[in-house]
């Protein structure tokens, strides 16, 4: 079963289109990276995806339920991470994940359980005692994941994760990525070509809120001819503008 | 739970910010012993230590709609609201627990300053157990105020209409710095409109221990306790929907 199925997804603000008819479907355990420019609706769609936003037109089926008719069972299935770290700043980290704990229900003991596991796992018991908003970028970062994680999401949408981060921080932070793949779904979304060559399965190019290619970087090297995938993304997206 | 556990959350934020417990719980005190002061030196009918003080208690509470507003409004120019609008939270869970960890503080507040008046000339009488109670529909005037603030403005904004023209607005029109008759009937009757002074003198009866007194005001407090809550939290699912 897909994960995530979109039909004709479409959200127009006045008379912007920011998503046009978008229509993909994500398999279960499977990366796929939103690929675009700035403008160019990625976050329009995750938003959508997510139940922020609803759609003007059309609908997506997230583990075959509807964003538009049954939001609150999507909500219990997914996991965001939004653009800009979305943390408490004047909490700790082991508070900020504690928030998420009883956002989710639950109890006192599972809720210490699960904070040390998820903690445990993405590298956090160094700084479980420290302010969030004392963090570096890359902590942070990666404290917006374990957040988004702490409902055991079976899907989760990660928004430019890596935005701003250093070298360093966005290597830990691919590395974090890659050892959830295939466990969760997940759709990321990026401008970053070397990311999404490097994290997807899969990757999707939009552009003007339309969806030019789906596909392997590999498939998308060589339809669009150069070795490059940077080279092959130009490529795609200038051939549409001509 | 998810209430409790968001309010907890929102209690944290604003009472590890040392400028929320300075301006919260250190104003008033520092305006209620001034005063005493004062009156110490120059004695005047409005500034004795029994009308000052439910008067400092209600003035203290526009600090509450600063820092509900406050909180509220710079969730939303963050991500943390957007996240937490992906997770099963309703509607509900966000206002109460935006509005529930306030009322304790708010509570606490009034109970310091009528702490710090005892040693100051007040009797120890039933009437602040009036007093502390009966301020519990004006806290939820003031969080509400607060809460209906937060949702339309900006955190740079918040600071200027709640911190500055809200809390000059609850002080003038109060009656508590100077007796409203002072100023004309003009003035008297828009005060008298709206529900700071009645706020002030049904506070003033109830720690008189004059139960009659707090009537009419009581109903005026409710009355727009109701009213404001009700904008806020329209304000507050069209600013939720617009995300």
């Amino acid at each position: 079963m897909d994960a995530i199925r979109t039909e004709n997804l479409t959200k127009t603000y006045r008379d912007v289109v920011a998503v046009d008819h978008l229509n993909f479907s994500v398999r279960q355990g499977e990366l796929l990276a939103l690929l675009g420019v700035n403008g160019a609706g990625k976050t329009t769609t995750i938003k959508m995806l997510s139940c922020l936003t609803r759609p003007t037109d059309g609908d997506a089926f997230l583990n075959g339920k509807s964003i538009c008719r049954d939001a609150a069972a999507v909500k219990s299935v997914i996991g965001v991470s939004p653009q800009e770290t979305a943390i408490a700043s004047r909490l700790s980290v082991y508070e900020n994940l504690e928030l998420m704990c009883g956002v989710y229900g639950y109890a006192k003991r599972e809720k210490h359980a699960k904070i040390t596991e998820l903690s445990h796992r993405l590298g956090l018991d160094s700084v479980l005692k420290k302010k969030a908003g004392k963090l570096s970028g890359g902590w942070q970062r990666r404290l917006s994941i374990a957040m988004a994680l702490i409902g055991d999401p079976e899907i989760l949408f990660l928004d430019e994760p890596t935005l701003g981060l250093d070298v360093l921080a966005r290597s830990d932070l691919w590395d974090l990525i890659r050892s959830m793949k295939g466990r969760i779904t997940i759709v990321l979304t990026t401008h970053y070509m070397e990311e999404a060559e490097a994290l997807s399965d899969r990757i999707a190019i939009m552009k003007d809120g339309r969806l030019l290619l789906c596909d392997t970087a590999e498939a998308i090297k060589q339809a669009a001819g150069p070795d490059h995938f940077e080279q092959a993304f130009i490529r795609i997206v200038r051939g549409v503008e001509q | 739970m998810r209430i409790l556990t968001f309010a907890r959350r929102n209690a944290k934020e604003i009472l590890r910010d040392p400028l929320n417990l300075a301006f919260g719980l250190g104003f008033p005190i520092i305006l209620l012993l001034l005063l005493s002061l004062i009156q110490s030196n120059i004695p005047v009918p409005l500034f004795e230590i029994a009308h000052l003080t439910p008067g400092i208690t209600v003035f203290g509470l526009s600090f509450m709609t600063l820092f509900s507003a406050t909180i509220i409004a710079k969730d939303r120019s963050g991500s943390l609201l957007r996240r937490l609008y992906t997770t099963p939270m309703t509607s509900g869970d966000f206002i109460l627990g935006y509005t529930l960890p306030i009322l304790p503080i708010a509570v606490a507040q009034c109970v310091i300053c009528y702490i710090v008046a005892l040693p100051l000339g007040l009797e120890w009488t039933v009437g602040i157990g009036y007093a502390v109670l009966l301020i519990l529909p004006v806290s939820v005037l003031y969080v509400a105020l607060g809460l209906l603030c937060g949702s339309v403005l900006s955190d740079k904004q918040v600071g200027g209409i709640c911190g500055a023209l809200l809390t000059n607005l609850s002080a003038w029109l109060s009656g508590i710095w100077f007796d409203l008759d002072l100023v004309g009937d003009t003035f008297r009757r828009i005060a008298y409109a709206l529900p700071f002074v009645h706020a002030v003198e049904m506070e003033r009866a109830a720690l008189a221990g004059d139960l009659n007194g707090i009537f009419p005001h009581l109903w005026w407090v409710l009355g727009y306790s109701v009213g404001a809550l009700a904008v806020a939290v329209l304000l507050f699912l069209r600013q939720m929907k617009k995300q």
